[in-house]
């Protein structure tokens, strides 16, 4: 017994458009993946050698690092950070990270926009206190 | 029935054995990895208080209204206040953002007017008015989020990054101490002006005086006591040498709505 396929040019057509459709992203974007960001340090932070943490650390972590402080700061009050070599840093996003890395655009902006995040810090913080003055 | 329980059960404790036996390894580890122990292996990170910080367990201020007879008088700490916090300056009075403003006698302290006082100056003077940073704060009750809480040190504090803009907190202050942002303030704060030191706040928080805390933490006194040229104090109500405790002792003060129960810590000479 046979099955027969009623308008069987438009449903095929429709087939093979939607399989196009459906994979439109992945055959338009093929090869085009964009290279991995590189965060341009100023010179102040290429002075200065090593951030607060060891790189590393600093890459994976600095989102726990600043929730940590923010929590700690306004909740606790308290405001001084002692790094394992001893040295101590004032915490602040505006006031100490970004008094280095006063290059928003090419350091932070660059990996969270490749990484499509948003993070809303400096909705309030100001930004460059450098670059402004 | 018997045998297979027995059977069950055997199975049961041999597959917990060899399951613990590859379970075990990383658990160990991880105990050892948070045990301590390993001094020169794991990193010691410290947090501590910095070492300037003023320290107090009551902060309060005394306002002496006796010193400050003229708008004008109060327009320095006014204009010290909102500069070093970057309070923005909005026309609209539905939109005004407050931290210390100038209120008259009648609205500042209700209950204690007297029908003839017109008379005397007290009726005219216009008197410093900021969050009281009560010990038995209503706003801190009414918080959903915790984004308001007080600290151990008595001042009342706002966590802007925790507040959903309620405003909650606006209809327990009994004071109208607390603004809220209906407009993103940033365009309203001159570039000039900026402090750059201190962050702004973004649209939909409740803001309000913070008694400094960021100030007192590098040694620092309030802005407002700085620029009040001797006619504002501040310190430790729990010291009984500190300057404001003198102060109260030495004249008579009135607090706002002291009937109410919420223990304001803003003192003022009359």
């Amino acid at each position: 017994m046979q099955k027969k396929l009623y308008n069987k040019n438009v449903v095929i057509a429709g087939l093979i458009i939607l399989a196009v459709l459906a994979t439109f992203p992945f055959w338009y974007n093929h090869g085009k993946a964009a290279p991995a960001p590189k965060p341009e340090l100023t010179e102040k932070a290429k002075a200065a050698k090593e951030c607060i943490r060891p790189t590393a650390y600093m890459k994976t972590e600095h989102m726990q690092l600043l929730d940590v402080w923010r929590d700690t700061v306004v909740r606790d009050g308290i405001r001084t950070y002692v790094n394992e070599a001893g040295k101590e840093f004032d915490m602040s996003l505006s006031n100490t990270c970004l008094d280095c890395h006063s290059n928003k655009e090419k350091f932070c902006d660059v990996c969270h926009e490749y990484a499509s995040v948003d993070p809303y810090c400096w909705d309030c913080h100001i930004e460059n206190p450098k670059e402004n003055e | 029935m018997e045998s297979s329980r027995r059977r069950f059960l055997k199975v049961a404790g041999i597959s917990a054995l060899g399951a613990g036996s590859i379970g075990a390894k990383p658990v160990l580890n991880a105990f050892a990895a948070t045990g301590g122990g390993h001094g020169e292996e794991k990193p010691v990170i410290k947090m501590v208080p910095n070492k300037e910080s003023l320290m107090g367990t009551r902060w309060a201020m005394v306002i002496d209204t006796r010193k400050l007879t003229s708008a004008g008088d109060l327009e320095p700490m006014i204009e010290a206040c909102h500069k070093v916090h970057n309070v923005p300056k909005l026309e609209n009075k539905n939109h005004e953002i407050k931290w210390l403003w100038e209120e008259e006698f009648k609205h500042a302290f209700p209950g204690k007017i007297n029908r003839y006082i017109e008379d005397e100056a007290i009726a005219h003077r216009p008197f410093l008015v900021l969050c009281n940073h009560c010990e038995n704060p209503p706003c801190v009750q009414a918080c959903p989020t915790k984004a308001t809480f007080q600290r151990e040190d008595g001042i009342v504090m706002m966590d802007f990054h925790r507040c959903i803009g309620c405003r909650f907190c606006m209809a327990a202050c009994p004071f109208g101490a607390r603004s809220f942002n209906f407009r993103d303030p940033k365009p309203f704060i001159e570039e000039a002006e900026l402090n750059k030191k201190f962050p702004t706040r973004c649209k939909g928080v409740v803001e309000k005086c913070n008694f400094c805390a960021e100030r007192l933490a590098v040694g620092q006194m309030p802005a407002c006591v700085d620029a009040s040229k001797g006619a504002m104090a501040f310190g430790d109500l729990d010291d009984p040498e500190s300057e404001v405790r003198k102060l109260i002792r030495e004249n008579f003060t009135i607090r706002r709505k002291q009937n109410l129960g919420t223990m304001p810590s803003v003192y003022y000479i009359v």
